[in-house]
């Protein structure tokens, strides 16, 4: 998994409430068999209004996201935050996430914020402007100068910051996944 | 302590916990499909690792199949069907491929093939995993990369969430189907108003409904936004399981029964929270929006932006409108349909079929209507015919397909043109969902049924419902 310490770049704003995961990657994309290549397809059919808020010049190159509440709900297609992270975000900032897309990010290093509402609110008027987010610091610097903390679990955050392997950390209790299965199986 | 029934499940599976880590938790079922699968099978290829525990994955053919007998003319799903074949040979997977007679969506065959367990924990790669809760199970959707860890590890590095007990009030009126409870409790706690939560379903109209009816009412949790949903297993799930082929036999029955007895919430246990649903005065339900929350009751009308104080809901209300093309104040009952759609992981079960054929049974679909029945495996289209339904259903004017996931979520040759408006017994209203520009209603199997004969939605108890011969 990518590492992630830092990042200073465009944000764009996307002021939806309840973005589901079928408008992030559509349905006709879920058929490759590979992980790589849907950067192309994200929000491909919102993308094809050209007054689609992501469209607009300002917002082109933003590797930050500043989303509505309850954004990525519905389906657990991986291949939402693939599309994100392809298309060149590094980070989604929203007051609220589905849990399970929050979960697919976190396992590919993209970087999902949980902000109070209000706070949203005032980064979304930063669109197409620098924003930095530390994730060692656990901070958001605005225009403004003002530098917004934000919480973060602990355990994700060192994750994400060494780039580990999600896999090879759980194997380290293989021996506690044998003793477990010696325990439970008839 | 008194304990939840999800806490005695969390206990006995945790592997590994350490302060200020997740907990490794054990998974005793590993159900896979074409969709979400191939990624996850690469990385274990370059990562040089194995399935740890194949005999606990099964695997099956759902999202991409046509529900049309032929090959499969879409070069891509045919490639990503071929990967699958392929990873689960180069695996040893159990793949129920469509064709076998076992096959069917995912959350159908687990339960009928008596898989799916009480006290269990399952995932999936699939939202809807959350319909095997209904057996007293933790079950839940996971993406690719943990598809992926659960083939290596058979675990899951997951944080407790939390749980809520939502509790169904006062008794069902008659006529009203578990589709119409859930859409209601959506209705009521939103489409975020379950995040980071289990519900735990009880009240005396969960413990009336049939295992299809649990089933569908725990599938739909997902729409709530719940990480999962679980009724406590009783003597209706013990029904259930009794006799079918991967349930335990003989004196391992009985040891089961003994621990599955065991699992229901103790008296006194607490839940993070407890949400009150009354259903005493529930209507059947007709989803107007572009999300499972967008409700109301068959004789309402589609409510107006301006009806809303957040400014996000208003404007949330508002695109959805434009989308589905309906103008505020409308009786829902005047709105006219194009398609119908009765299938899906939520109701394509035996007892939904049923339903929708007691229904259909001597009227016709109206002029104009296209409608579809695909039944959620192979197994319950053989009963289904058996029972003489597809018979019922043909000479209606419904079309009776093979199994699979069909025209929930158009990843197949199901879909809606653009512009058409379907009700559908799927459990997703979201934009293009069906297919691109379709506009989708969610309802329950007998009020499809009544919406293919009326060509518009109707209160389905204003049919008189003919008995389906057994």
């Amino acid at each position: 998994m990518k590492a992630f310490t830092r990042c200073t770049a465009t944000a764009a704003v996307l002021d939806r409430a309840d973005v589901d995961t079928d408008q992030i990657m559509p349905k006709q994309f879920l058929k490759r068999i590979e992980r790589t290549g849907f950067g192309e397809f994200l929000f491909f059919d919102w993308a094809k209004d050209p007054d689609f808020e992501l469209n607009r010049a300002e917002c082109q190159g933003a590797q930050i996201l500043v989303a509505g509440r309850n954004f990525g709900c519905g389906s657990s297609r991986e291949h939402a935050p693939w599309g994100l992270q392809q298309a060149g975000y590094e980070v989604v900032i929203a007051p609220s996430f589905g849990d399970i897309f929050r979960q697919n990010c976190v396992k590919i290093g993209l970087v999902p914020i949980v902000l109070p509402a209000a706070q949203v609110k005032r980064l979304q008027q930063f669109n197409g402007r620098e924003l930095t987010v530390d994730l060692e610091q656990q901070t958001i610097e605005d225009p403004s100068g003002e530098l917004t903390p934000f919480p973060f679990d602990p355990f994700e955050r060192r994750r994400l910051l060494n780039g580990l392997d999600d896999i090879a950390l759980t194997l380290e209790h293989e021996d506690a996944i044998a003793a477990y299965e010696a325990a439970h199986t008839a | 302590m008194a304990r939840s029934l999800f806490e005695k499940i969390w206990d006995t599976h945790v592997v590994h916990e350490a302060e200020g880590e997740p907990t490794i938790l054990y998974v005793d079922l590993h159900l896979t499909h074409e969709v979400t699968s191939p990624q996850a099978f690469d990385g274990l290829r370059l990562a040089g690792r194995k399935v740890r525990r194949p005999d606990l994955t099964v695997a099956t053919m759902d999202h991409n199949v046509p529900t049309l007998p032929g090959p499969i003319e879409d070069p891509l799903a045919r490639a990503q069907l071929d990967a699958l074949r392929r990873n689960c040979e180069e695996f040893g997977i159990r793949l129920y491929e469509t064709g076998s007679g076992r096959e069917g969506i995912v959350h159908v065959i687990g339960p009928e093939l008596g898989l799916t367990q009480p006290g269990m924990t399952i995932v999936c790669g699939d939202s809807h995993t959350s319909t095997h809760g209904a057996f007293g199970a933790y079950a839940l959707g996971v993406g690719t990369s943990e598809v992926e860890h659960v083939l290596a590890t058979q675990t899951l590095s997951l944080v407790k969430p939390k749980s809520a007990l939502v509790w169904f009030e006062g008794s069902l009126p008659s006529g009203l189907t578990p589709k119409d409870v859930a859409l209601g409790m959506i209705g009521q706690v939103g489409v975020a108003g379950g995040v980071g939560h289990v519900f735990e379903y009880a009240g005396e109209t969960i413990s009336g409904f049939t295992m299809e009816g649990r089933m569908t009412l725990c599938n739909m949790s997902i729409e709530a936004g719940a990480r999962a949903g679980m009724v406590a297993p009783d003597d209706t799930t013990f029904a259930y399981l009794e006799g079918r082929e991967f349930a335990p036999k003989g004196a391992a029955w009985e040891q089961a029964l003994d621990r599955w007895r065991a699992l229901p919430s103790d008296p006194g246990a607490r839940h993070d929270r407890e949400i009150v649903v009354d259903v005493a005065a529930l209507e059947p339900q007709v989803t107007w929006g572009t999300n499972p929350g967008m409700v109301a009751p068959a004789g309402a009308t589609v409510p107006d932006p301006d009806e809303y104080a957040d400014p996000d809901e208003r404007a949330a209300v508002a695109r959805a409108l434009q989308y589905m093309d309906l103008e505020p104040g409308t009786p829902i009952e005047e709105i006219r349909i194009d398609r119908v759609f009765i299938g899906s992981c939520t109701n394509a079960r035996i007892e939904d079929l049923r339903a929708a054929a007691a229904v259909a049974a001597g009227r016709q679909v109206a002029p104009g209507v296209t409608a579809l029945v695909v039944p959620g495996s192979a197994a319950v289209k053989r009963l289904a015919e058996e029972e003489g339904l597809d018979r019922i259903f043909l000479q209606a004017g419904f079309e009776w397909r093979n199994a699979g996931c069909s025209m929930c979520l158009g990843m197949n040759p199901d879909v809606l043109l653009p512009g058409e408006r379907c009700a559908s017994t799927s459990n997703r209203n979201f934009e293009g969902r069906q297919g691109r520009l379709g506009r989708t209603h969610l309802v329950s199997p007998a009020m499809a049924a009544a919406a293919a004969v009326a060509g518009r939605f109707v209160d389905v108890r204003e049919f008189e419902v003919e008995s389906v011969p057994a």
